[in-house]
């Protein structure tokens, strides 16, 4: 067990920074996708709303192929297993994320909207100042659940190369064929490494309840 | 040659790829449905040497990557002289994961229920089991459809996973191709595009059948997708 747990900790870091990287990536784009999604005109609309779909009818592992051996090996663009990963990766969870973020947006009352057009804010003032101050809290729990679906999707870029905790179970596993032991206690890291996200979605949801409860 | 020529030439194989690609997502519904009907039910039974197995199993099923899940039948199962084709291994797996998530879509469903249904049904000395098949179930199932729909095109897409242990699904034809062409970019796109057409057709039916709630939009912010708090 300390055995198995010595060498899968060397992938330890790399799993972690192509989560934290690719949810930094995906948090940052997914924001501009959803207020496009929420635009009076269709042609900002239509733009995201297809980036969203087809970002999300491809299975991650496709995409992760595709950054890396097609867009990733050309004459001008040489990508590393992690940078491909991160881009990949940031991209779908961009698409996810941006659900999320719609459904904070939605979840502002209208009320909010009505009153910083009679204050004539302009667009950008509206959302800057009322309405996503009044987001952020409801999205954090949706968010720290993708961030966990993201930590488990992250053990993909382990099959373009990425030396993260599946990357050396499998390694291991050629060696010593010890299949069942390496890769329980590669999930159970994974498990593990989930925590805190589960921690901080739980403790956000309290703070929402009480809210509600006392609003 | 253009790249409609070389598409034709890829299609035939890809075809064949996508019916395993098809066949693996149904063969694991068929294990895993089942496992999550009776974990959900684990779940919410009184006793502590029923419920916490169940917990566990749910646990680490939804917390461990697939693609771990996978490895761990692959190259595990082996170890207690059980050697399985690839495709019966990744039955397994995505059975198994299949089972964990859909055990909580069931549990949400039967907690969806009012309270006062169990009571009357209780009231009426029905025994528990026809308490579950007359009262609870046929209301669940409403609630339950739209999630679960939503997680049979999850699956089909996690069905790509099994490229990992050389499943002849879609995407390891797509490789195979590019690995003799070594045209990534034209294979790999049609693949993406087999893998959109069949997830977008499923997305187009589910949201035709079931149109989103459109949340009224009331003063209290409600964070999508949970549900209202009930008294208990």
């Amino acid at each position: 067990m300390v055995e198995i747990l010595s060498v899968l900790a060397d992938g330890i870091a790399q799993t972690v920074q192509i989560t934290l990287a690719s949810f930094v990536v995906a948090a940052v784009l997914g924001l501009p996708l959803a207020v496009m999604r929420m635009a009076d005109s269709w042609l900002i609309r239509l733009p995201a709303v297809l980036a969203v779909e087809i970002l999300r009818a491809v299975p991650p592992i496709v995409w992760l192929f595709l950054v890396y051996f097609s867009l990733g090996s050309s004459d001008h663009v040489q990508l590393s297993t992690f940078q491909a990963a991160v881009i990949g990766l940031g991209l779908i969870y961009a698409a996810h994320l941006s659900e999320a973020y719609r459904a904070g947006l939605d979840a502002v009352p209208t009320g909010q909207w009505e009153a910083a057009r009679a204050l004539a804010l302009p667009r950008y003032q509206s959302y800057r100042r009322v309405i996503l101050p009044q987001t952020l809290m409801v999205v954090v729990p949706p968010m720290a659940t993708f961030a966990i679906a993201l930590l488990k999707d992250s053990a993909i870029a382990s099959v373009i190369g990425a030396t993260d905790i599946t990357f050396q179970a499998v390694q291991l596993t050629q060696q010593d064929l010890n299949g069942l032991g390496n890769f329980a206690v590669a999930g159970l890291l994974y498990i593990a490494l989930g925590l805190p996200f589960a921690a901080l979605a739980r403790g956000a949801d309290r703070v929402l309840s009480r809210r509600l409860a006392g609003a | 040659m253009s790249v409609w020529s070389e598409w034709q030439d890829y299609l035939p194989a890809y075809l064949d790829g996508l019916s395993v690609t098809l066949k693996l997502t149904g063969v694991s519904l068929l294990v895993g449905l089942p496992l999550g009907v009776a974990l959900s039910l684990a779940l919410t039974a009184p006793a502590k040497a029923i419920r916490w197995p169940a917990v566990l199993v749910v646990e680490v099923g939804r917390g461990a990557p697939a693609l771990v899940v996978l490895y761990f039948v692959y190259y595990g199962l082996p170890q207690l002289g059980l050697t399985w084709t690839s495709f019966v291994c990744a039955t397994i797996a995505l059975g198994f994961t299949t089972a964990a998530y859909t055990a909580d879509i069931f549990r949400a469903g039967v907690n969806s229920i009012p309270v006062g249904h169990r009571e009357a049904a209780q009231a009426l000395g029905l025994s528990h089991w026809k308490e579950l098949r007359l009262i609870v179930l046929p209301q669940a199932i409403r609630v339950v459809i739209p999630p679960l729909v939503g997680f049979c095109i999850l699956l089909y897409q996690g069905t790509s996973l099994a490229y990992a242990v050389s499943v002849p699904e879609l995407l390891s034809r797509a490789y195979s191709q590019a690995s003799i062409t070594y045209q990534f970019t034209t294979t790999l796109v049609l693949a993406g595009l087999v893998y959109a057409f069949v997830s977008l057709a499923a997305v187009a039916l589910l949201r035709a059948r079931w149109p989103r709630r459109s949340a009224a939009r009331t003063d209290v912010a409600v964070p999508a997708g949970e549900p209202v708090p009930t008294a208990r």
